[in-house]
């Protein structure tokens, strides 16, 4: 056999062996998180909050953080999703005119996209510090929001830069105005696209632990007003692990299980909802 | 005026307004971090910050070396493990593989993505960790503490960022036009020879453009290497030492340091020193990218 078709089947042969590595190395995670943590959850770890000395080894669970981290994640995904809707649809041609503001814009978002979460939180930390505020749930929610901003922006330029001029042309041939032809046509036809990325900036924002370390703060209730601080799911999977104690790090392995469940539940959502939306789209 | 064009201005104004805001968020958090990275920058010498290896903030000596080094060792040791493994399977994906393989694994790339980097740093705990401690050091004969360290690190911060340089090393290989192959194949190269002198020449800068965002995404991780880094403020000599990057020292220590003076002065400028080194790898990397996407390149 010639040496260019040796070559050809090696270099085949590595590349299936990489795809296996990656595609492994996720099953791999989501196995050994399962396969430590399951045995380990509990109904008492859905339902109950953390009691006095839980650290050590007392009882209750881990509801405090669970809907800590609903509230942060929730407040700030609401928060980011519209500032994000307002920067993606003024990125369009009509608005922004395709300038350099625009193109700025686009930079802007990459650089923040990159930006580590851990500069968002001591920058957070910081701006609560010159405020002379203490960590709280606001505090955390409008960490995530800033966070989530260029995930999601992101995601929906792509879809709205994906509407088919035609379309927006017939409607401003029948006299709509910008705002008009956005909300109604633009809007309807990204619609699978848009609520794909609130989705992933939604995940992105539970299960990011740095950005709400010293803005969110913890603690072992249920906040009942936004001043309050918070618990939240991924510094609780943290702090236990954290722990001497062995059976507190195995509720840490069951609450990783519960943040893991509800990121594959997002994920499959966002796969079922764009297919459900996809049908109504013109093509 | 009206009333629908009002509305039609108005919405317009706001729109306008918050993308000036995303605009100016960046700058607004490079400045804040400067304002208060600055009193240590006026008392201590650049040089001593970037190159001394002496650090005991109650002394008030601050040499940020050994976290520099502990990052750079990690976040090098993961690029090299991960670039290889996420081109080839790029490669593969979008080369060789067939419409549906491609479907069934780009929802899972994807997942890859949206795990949580505690989540990693917890499998690192659990699965790593162990494997260098049990395995892997015993067999090579080396001394670790108790399997923390770089190795750890390096191999949990590789997958996380398999993701990001395989999708956009997809997209620049997507942008390769397709007469270009076709004539290689024309003349009777082989597929895997189209790719290594057409495919590959024409998407090298795009291929550089993922590394480095590759690169850049696994310097500012913070969870999961803190996890599973030992945390040494040491300058490693080898892949079995324990580390302490930039992003584990201001997790760790902010916060609680408010009561030794220029403490927090120093963290806030690893937090500026973080965030410089990605904005100039993001700029490089999107420069290319978008020079790609205008077909300069």
């Amino acid at each position: 056999m010639e040496f260019r078709r040796i070559e050809e089947a090696v270099f085949k042969v590595l590349m299936i062996f990489s795809l296996l590595i990656v595609v492994g190395s996720l099953l791999a995670v989501i196995g050994i998180i399962l396969w430590k943590g399951l045995p380990v959850l509990s109904i008492d770890m859905l339902t109950k909050t953390a009691e006095g000395g839980y650290y050590f080894g007392k009882g209750g669970g881990i509801l405090n953080a669970i809907i800590g981290s609903l509230y942060l994640a929730l407040g700030g995904t609401i928060l980011a999703f519209f500032l994000s809707i307002g920067i993606a649809f003024y990125l369009q041609k009509e608005y922004s005119g395709g300038t350099r503001l625009s193109n700025l814009t686009r930079l802007c978002l990459d650089i923040l996209w990159g930006t580590p979460s851990i500069v968002y939180g001591a920058f957070g930390f910081t701006v609560l510090m010159y405020f002379q505020m203490r960590a709280s749930l606001i505090a955390g929610i409008i960490v995530l929001a800033l966070l989530e901003l260029p995930i999601m922006t992101r995601a929906m330029e792509e879809v709205i830069k994906t509407v088919p001029l035609e379309l927006k042309e017939v409607s401003y041939s029948l006299g709509a105005t910008r705002l008009e032809t956005t909300l109604r046509v633009v809007s309807k036809q990204a619609l699978p696209g848009l609520m794909t990325g609130v989705l992933i900036a939604f995940g992105r924002g539970i299960g990011d632990a740095a950005s709400i370390l010293f803005t969110a703060g913890y603690t072992d209730r249920i906040p009942t007003s936004l001043f309050d601080a918070t618990a939240s799911l991924p510094l609780a999977i943290f702090f236990q692990l954290g722990t001497p104690f062995p059976a507190v790090q195995q509720k840490a392995y069951a609450s990783a299980v519960i943040l893991l469940v509800i990121i594959l539940a997002i994920s499959i959502t966002t796969r079922l909802l764009s297919r459900k939306y996809t049908k109504y789209i013109i093509k | 005026m009206n009333l629908r064009i009002l509305k039609d201005k108005i919405s317009s104004r706001l729109m306008l307004a918050a993308t000036v805001f995303a605009c100016l968020l960046f700058f607004l958090i490079l400045i804040g971090l400067y304002i208060r990275a600055s009193p240590i920058l006026s008392t201590v010498p650049i040089t001593e910050l970037l190159f001394s290896e002496e650090w005991s903030p109650n002394a008030g000596k601050f040499g940020f070396l050994p976290f520099i080094m502990g990052t750079l060792w990690v976040t090098v040791l993961a690029t090299i493990i991960a670039v290889p493994i996420s081109l080839l399977s790029s490669i593969y994906l979008s080369e060789y593989a067939g419409v549906h393989l491609r479907e069934a694994v780009k929802p899972l790339i994807d997942l890859l993505a949206g795990i949580p980097s505690v989540v990693y740093g917890l499998w690192g705990v659990l699965a790593v960790v162990p494997f260098i401690k049990n395995t892997l050091a015993p067999a090579l004969g080396a001394e670790t503490i108790g399997g923390y360290g770089i190795l750890a690190g390096g191999i949990v911060l590789s997958i996380m960022v398999f993701p990001i340089i395989i999708s956009v090393t997809g997209e620049v290989l997507r942008s390769v036009s397709h007469d270009l192959r076709e004539v290689s194949l024309s003349l009777g190269a082989t597929k895997w020879q189209t790719i290594k002198h057409v495919v590959l020449r024409k998407a090298r800068p795009g291929i550089f453009a993922a590394i480095v965002l590759g690169f850049s995404r696994a310097f500012g991780e913070t969870m999961a290497v803190l996890m599973v880094v030992g945390n040494v403020p040491k300058v490693p000599s080898s892949v079995f030492d324990p580390a302490y990057p930039l992003p584990a020292l201001i997790a760790n220590t902010f916060g609680e340091m408010m009561s030794i003076p220029l403490y927090d002065s120093a963290i806030l400028l690893a937090a500026l020193m973080l965030l410089t080194v990605v904005l100039v790898f993001n700029i490089i990397a999107r420069m290319v990218l978008i020079k790609i996407e205008r077909g300069v390149i």
